[in-house]
C-alpha cells in the first residue's frame, strides 16, 4: 500500500512537472511567434496568441484563456508545490532517509526533476537565481534558525563561535585560494584563465559552511548540545563573514591586480570589520525596535506574529541596502529579540510565530535543495577540469580540518570544558557547503571571471560531495566515534532552583578569590538587563514572570493542567472540577499519598479549550479556599463570576450542537461524519423518557418529573431557546399541542424543545458529549441513562402503547405525537414510522 | 623564584595543602595573596566581617550562606588552610590524573561539590532540606514580587519532585538523585582554579 501511495505521489509529480514544462514551451512558442510576427510578416494581429492582446473582439467572450496573466505566480506556486511534494515523498520513504539525509535525497530528486525539465525544453529553463535565493529563500531560514537558537548556550559559547566563524573562515578562504593557485602555477590544471585574486575569490565563496545543510544533517544525528551550537553557530555567522569576504575580494578582482596597494588592502580589512559588525549592530537595533513594538501589539493580536517576520525581513533588506552584512543582521535580530518578544507576546502569538517561521523555513529549505539538484542539469555550466575539481575538494577538507583543530587547540587552553577530540573531528567533518556557496558562485560576473562556469560547476560538485557523501557518512561516523549525544533533561523546579544556587555560589567564590571569572560577564549582564533592558523592552506584566524559577513553575503548572484536562477528558467530563468538595483527584501517582496542599492550585488560562476552566483545585484546599497561585491578573474577577461559569459550563457540555452551528466553515466536507448514532439514540431515549414521565404524570394526575431530570431539562430547554434566533415554540410546527400538554410538565416542554434537534439529526457534534456517551461520567449522566435503561423502552417500536392517536403527515413527528396526545390511546400507524426511524439509527 | 619560595615558606602546612587540594603552588600563592588582602587587620585569620566587605558578596542573595560555609559551627574565624580547602571544592575535576582507588576522595569530587550545595540549603544542619529550609532559601533567591502563597506552592512542588520517601524533606541521597543528570563538575567549577 505504501509503495502504491508513493508511486501515486510520484505520478502526480510527473504530471505537474509535465504540465509546467508544456506551459513553458507553449509560452516560449508564444513568445517566438510574438517576436516573429511583426518582423516577418508584418501583420498586426496575432490570432494564435494567448488571447491577452487588446485586439478588437468580434463578440463577447464568455471565458478566455489567460495564461499570461497568471503565468509567473502560477509557475512559482506549481514549483513550490512540486518541491514540497518531493519532501513528502522523502518523508514517506523512511528506509531511504535513514541512510541518506533528507537534504541529499532532495538533491537527487532535484536531478530527476531537472532531467524532466531538460527533456521537455531542451534547455534549463529553471534554475536557482541568486537574487531569488538571497531575497526570498534565505532570510526566513536564517530568521527561523536565529529565533529558535538556544540563547544561553549561544552566548556562553559566543567566543568560540566567533573565533571559528571569523578566523576559520578567513583561513579557509585564504588557504584554499592560495593552495589552488599554487597548484595551478605548478601545472596541475592545465591551461586556465584564472589569476591569483580570482582563486582567492573562489576560496572565499567556498568557505561558507552552510547552516541549511548543517542543520539538516546535525538535527538528525542529535549530537551533544555544545557541539551542536558550535557547528550551528559557526555556520550561521560564517555565512555573513563569507559574504563580506566575497564582496571584498570581488572588489579586488574588479580593481585588478596592479591597482591593489597597501592602502586598498587596509581598506579591505576595515571594510570587512565595518560590514560584519555594522550588520550585527543593525540587527541589534532592529531587535530593540521589535521588542519595543511587541509591548503594544497585543491590541492587534491577530497579526502580532507577522510583525516579527516583517521586521526581520526589513532588517535583512536594510542591511543589504547599506551594504552591511544582511545575514548577520537578521541573525542578531532573531537572537537578541527572542527573549523579549516571547515574554511580551501572547502565548498563542508565540506559537503562531514559531510555526509560521518553521513552515517558511522548511519550505524554502526544501526548495533550495531541490533547485540545487535541478540547476545541475544544464550542460552550459559544466566545464570539466579534473585537476581543479579534485584539488578543490581535497583542499577544502584538509584545510577545514587543520583550521578547526588548531583553533580548538587554542580554545582548549582556556576553556573550562575542553572540546574533546571526537567533537573536534565531527566539527571539522561537519563543514558542509551548501546553497550560499552556490548562490555566491552564481553571482560571479562572467566579464571579470572568464572561468565562471568552471567555478560554478566545481562549487556544485563540492556541494553535492559534502551534502550527500559527508551527510551519509556523518551518522555512522558519529556512532562509530561514540560522540556524546544530547541528553534530554526534564524541566524541574529542583533543577532550576539548584542552577540558581550553583550560579550564586560560583560567583561568590569568584568574588572571594577576587578575580573576574566566566560568571562575571553573565552576572553583570543579568544585573544590567534586569535594571534597564527589561524595563525598556518588556511589558510590565511580562517582566513579572521573567524569573526563571517562577517561569519554570508556571510552565510546569501549565503542563500539568493540560495533561490533567486531556486525561480527564478521555474519562468523561471535567464537570467534577466544579465540585470543590469532591475534588480529590490524584494528579500524579507518586504524590497520591500526600495529602492537602501538595499541588499548587493551578490557575491556567485555558482559553485554548472550549470550556472555560479558570482554576483547577487539585486537592481539597485547606489553607486557602480559593486558588492562590495565579499568573493571571484577571483571576480576581474570575472568582466573582465563578458561579456563573459553572452554569455556563454545564450548559456548554450538555448541549447538542444544532445543525445551524455545525462547523460553519467546513460544513460541506464534515457534514456526514458528524452524525453519531450513539448520540442520536441518546436523544431519542431521552425524549422517550420524558414522554413517559409526562404520560405517567398525566395518568396519575400528579405533578411530573423527578427533580434530576427537570433540572437538566430546564437548562437544556433554555439553552435551546437561546440557540435559536426565534422562539422555538413559535416556529415549531406543533407548538400548539406542545403548549397544551406541557402546561403541567416541564419535561414535556423539553421534549418539544429537543425535538428539532433530533429531527435535524446530522448536526450533533459535541465532543464532550461523545466522550460521555462512551464512558458515562458518574456525576451527571449515569442517573439518567440508568433510569433510561431500566424503565424506558429502548426502541421506538416498543412504544406502541404510547403512540399518538392523531394522524400526521409528518412521519418523523409521530414520536413527538406520543407526547402530544398521551391521553388518547389509539395506536394507528406507529410501527412503520418509528421503525423506519430505528433502522436509520 | 626566590620570592615564590619565601612566600611558600610563610604558609604553614603548604605541602599537605597541595597534596590534599590538588592546587598548584602558583594557585596557593595567588590565594594566599588574596587571603592577605582580605585580612585587613593582619590577624592571620578571617572573620565574617572580612567576607562581608567584599562588594560582590554583599549583593549576592545567598551571600550569607556562602560565607557561613567557611565557618565551621561555633567558630568565628577561618584560617588560610580551611580557606583553601573550601575553595578547592571549585577546582575543575581533572581527568588526566590517574585515579588511585586507595587515595581518599578528592575535595573537588562530585559528591563533595554536591555536599557543598546541599549545605547551602540545609540551614539547621540536620542533614535534610526541610520545608522551612527550602522556603527560606527560595525566599532569599526570588524577588519580592513573588507572593507568599506562590512561594509556598513552589516549595511544595519542589520538595515533591525530589522527595522519594515521603517525609516532606529532601535528604542528601534524594538531593543527589534529583541532580543525577546534571553535570555538576561543569556547573560548580571555576576556570581559573584549574
Amino acid at each position: 500500500m505504501a509503495c502504491l501511495g508513493n508511486f501515486a505521489l510520484f505520478l502526480v509529480l510527473f504530471v505537474i512537472l509535465n504540465a509546467q514544462c508544456r506551459a513553458v514551451t507553449i509560452e516560449e512558442k508564444d513568445e517566438n511567434t510574438f517576436k516573429n510576427t511583426p518582423t516577418d510578416t508584418g501583420s498586426t494581429t496575432n490570432t494564435s496568441g494567448g488571447g491577452h492582446e487588446p485586439a478588437a473582439i468580434q463578440t463577447l467572450p464568455i471565458v478566455t484563456w489567460k495564461w499570461h496573466h497568471v503565468e509567473t505566480p502560477y509557475l512559482v506556486a506549481l514549483w513550490i508545490l512540486t518541491c514540497w511534494l518531493c519532501k513528502l515523498v522523502c518523508e514517506l520513504n523512511h528506509k531511504i532517509t535513514s541512510v541518506i539525509p533528507e537534504s541529499g535525497v532532495l538533491i537527487i530528486l532535484g536531478f530527476v526533476l531537472g532531467g524532466i525539465v531538460w527533456g521537455a525544453d531542451k534547455a534549463q529553463t529553471f534554475k536557482l537565481v541568486p537574487v531569488n535565493f538571497f531575497y526570498y529563500l534565505l532570510p526566513q531560514i536564517i530568521l527561523d534558525a536565529s529565533y529558535c537558537m538556544p540563547n544561553k548556550l549561544f552566548f556562553s559559547n559566543l567566543g568560540a563561535i566567533l573565533i571559528h566563524a571569523v578566523i576559520a573562515t578567513c583561513w579557509n578562504a585564504a588557504s584554499v585560494g592560495i593552495a589552488l593557485w599554487g597548484c595551478y602555477e605548478g601545472g596541475a590544471m592545465g591551461n586556465l584563465d584564472i589569476g591569483p585574486l580570482q582563486f582567492l575569490l573562489f576560496g572565499a565563496l567556498l568557505s561558507a559552511v552552510d547552516p541549511v545543510a548543517v542543520i539538516a544533517v546535525f538535527e538528525e544525528v542529535h549530537v551533544n548540545e555544545v557541539l551542536y551550537i558550535l557547528v550551528f553557530g559557526e555556520s550561521l555567522l560564517n555565512d555573513g563573514v563569507t559574504v563580506v569576504l566575497y564582496s571584498v575580494f570581488d572588489a579586488f578582482v574588479s580593481l585588478g591586480g596592479p591597482k591593489i596597494n597597501a592602502e586598498e588592502i587596509i581598506k579591505g580589512i576595515i571594510s570587512f570589520f565595518v560590514v560584519a559588525f555594522g550588520g550585527s549592530f543593525l540587527g541589534v537595533v532592529f531587535a530593540v525596535i521589535t521588542s519595543m513594538l511587541t509591548r503594544i501589539t497585543y491590541k492587534v493580536q491577530v497579526i502580532e506574529a507577522g510583525f516579527i517576520i516583517v521586521i526581520g525581513y526589513l532588517s535583512y533588506l536594510t542591511a543589504e541596502m547599506l551594504s552591511l552584512s544582511a545575514i548577520l543582521s537578521i541573525t542578531f535580530m532573531g537572537v537578541c529579540c527572542q527573549k523579549y518578544i516571547n515574554a511580551n507576546m501572547d502565548e498563542k502569538s508565540v506559537t503562531t510565530l514559531r510555526y509560521s517561521l518553521k513552515v517558511m523555513a522548511n519550505g524554502s529549505e526544501t526548495m533550495i535543495f531541490i533547485f540545487l539538484g535541478v540547476s545541475a542539469i544544464d550542460k552550459n555550466i559544466w566545464v570539466w577540469n579534473t585537476g581543479f575539481i579534485l584539488l578543490t575538494i581535497l583542499f577544502i577538507i584538509v584545510f577545514r580540518f587543520m583550521g578547526c583543530f588548531f583553533l580548538n587547540w587554542i580554545l582548549n587552553q582556556t576553556r573550562l570544558i575542553p572540546i574533546s577530540f571526537t567533537d573536534q573531528l565531527v566539527m571539522s567533518y561537519g563543514g558542509l557547503r551548501g546553497a550560499v556557496a552556490y548562490g555566491l558562485a552564481a553571482l560571479l560576473d562572467e566579464k571579470k571571471i572568464p572561468e565562471k562556469n568552471l567555478m560554478l560547476g566545481t562549487t556544485l560538485i563540492v556541494v553535492y560531495f559534502t551534502v550527500v557523501l559527508q551527510g551519509i557518512t556523518m551518522k555512522p561516523l558519529v556512532q562509530w566515534l561514540n560522540v556524546k549525544r544530547s541528553t534530554k533533561s526534564d524541566l524541574t523546579l529542583n533543577g532550576k532552583a539548584n542552577n540558581r544556587v550553583f550560579e550564586h555560589v560560583v560567583t561568590a567564590m569568584e568574588d572571594i578569590c577576587g578575580r573576574m571569572g566566566d560568571n562575571w560577564w553573565t552576572r553583570n549582564w543579568n544585573h544590567f538587563e534586569k535594571k534597564y533592558v527589561c524595563w525598556l523592552l518588556m511589558k510590565k506584566d511580562a517582566r513579572k514572570i521573567n524569573d526563571k524559577i517562577l517561569g519554570a513553575f508556571h510552565t510546569l503548572n501549565m503542563e500539568d493542567a493540560r495533561n490533567y484536562v486531556l486525561e480527564n477528558e478521555v474519562n468523561g467530563s471535567l464537570g467534577f472540577i466544579r465540585n470543590y468538595d469532591a475534588a480529590n483527584v490524584d494528579f500524579k501517582e507518586k504524590i497520591a499519598f500526600d495529602y492537602a496542599n501538595i499541588m499548587p492550585n493551578i490557575m491556567a488560562d485555558m482559553s485554548d479549550y472550549d470550556f472555560n476552566i479558570e482554576n483547577v483545585p487539585v486537592t481539597s484546599i485547606i489553607r486557602n479556599p480559593v486558588p492562590s497561585v495565579s499568573m493571571d491578573i484577571n483571576e480576581q474577577d474570575m472568582r466573582n463570576i465563578n458561579g456563573n461559569l459553572t452554569a455556563h459550563q454545564i450548559l456548554d457540555q450538555n448541549l447538542y450542537q444544532s445543525r445551524m452551528h455545525n462547523h460553519p466553515a467546513y460544513s460541506r466536507s464534515n457534514y456526514n461524519t458528524t452524525q453519531n448514532p450513539v448520540e442520536v439514540q441518546e436523544i431519542f431515549q431521552r425524549t422517550m423518557r420524558n414522554r413517559l414521565e409526562s404520560f405517567k404524570a398525566a395518568k396519575r394526575g400528579i405533578s411530573p418529573a423527578n427533580k434530576k431530570i427537570s433540572k437538566h431539562s430546564k437548562k437544556d430547554s433554555t439553552m435551546k431557546t437561546n440557540g435559536k434566533p426565534v422562539d422555538p415554540h413559535r416556529t415549531h410546527p406543533f407548538g400548539d399541542e406542545d403548549f397544551e400538554f406541557s402546561a403541567d410538565s416541564a419535561s414535556s416542554s423539553e421534549a418539544a424543545a429537543n425535538f428539532p434537534g433530533r429531527r435535524s439529526g446530522a448536526g450533533i457534534v459535541n465532543p464532550a458529549f461523545i466522550h460521555e456517551m462512551e464512558t458515562p461520567s458518574p456525576m451527571r449522566n449515569l442517573p439518567q441513562t440508568q433510569t433510561g435503561n431500566s424503565r424506558l423502552p429502548l426502541k421506538p417500536t416498543d412504544l406502541r402503547g404510547l403512540t399518538p392517536p392523531r394522524m400526521t403527515n409528518r412521519s418523523t413527528d409521530s414520536v413527538m405525537m406520543a407526547d402530544a396526545s398521551v391521553n388518547e390511546k389509539k395506536p394507528e400507524k406507529p410501527e412503520d414510522k418509528p421503525g423506519s426511524h430505528n433502522t436509520k439509527l | 623564584m626566590g620570592s615564590t619560595n619565601s612566600t611558600l615558606i610563610k604558609i604553614p602546612n603548604v605541602d599537605e595543602l597541595i597534596q590534599e587540594t590538588g592546587f598548584s603552588t602558583a594557585h596557593i600563592i595567588r590565594l594566599h595573596d588574596r587571603f592577605k588582602e582580605l585580612d585587613k587587620e593582619r590577624r592571620g585569620y578571617l572573620c565574617p566581617q572580612d567576607f562581608g566587605a567584599i562588594k560582590g558578596l554583599a549583593i549576592n542573595p545567598i551571600g550569607d550562606r556562602i560565607i557561613g560555609a567557611f565557618f565551621s559551627p561555633g567558630r568565628e574565624t577561618v584560617d588560610f588552610y580551611t580557606f583553601v580547602k573550601i575553595l578547592a571544592h571549585f577546582r575543575p575535576a581533572d581527568n588526566s590524573r590517574p585515579k588511585e582507588s586507595s587515595s581518599p576522595e578528592p575535595i573537588n569530587s562530585r559528591t563533595n561539590k554536591l555536599k557543598f550545595v546541599f549545605q547551602m540549603y540545609d540551614i539547621d544542619k540536620d542533614g535534610k532540606i526541610s520545608r522551612i529550609d527550602l522556603l527560606k532559601a527560595l525566599r532569599s533567591m526570588l524577588e519580592m514580587q513573588v507572593t507568599e502563597e506562590q512561594l509556598d506552592s513552589i516549595v511544595d512542588r519542589t520538595i515533591q519532585e525530589a522527595d522519594l520517601d515521603g517525609d516532606d524533606a529532601i535528604s542528601f541521597e534524594e538531593f543527589r538523585k534529583s541532580l543525577e543528570k546534571v553535570n555538576i563538575d561543569h556547573k560548580m567549577s571555576i576556570r581559573f582554579l584549574r
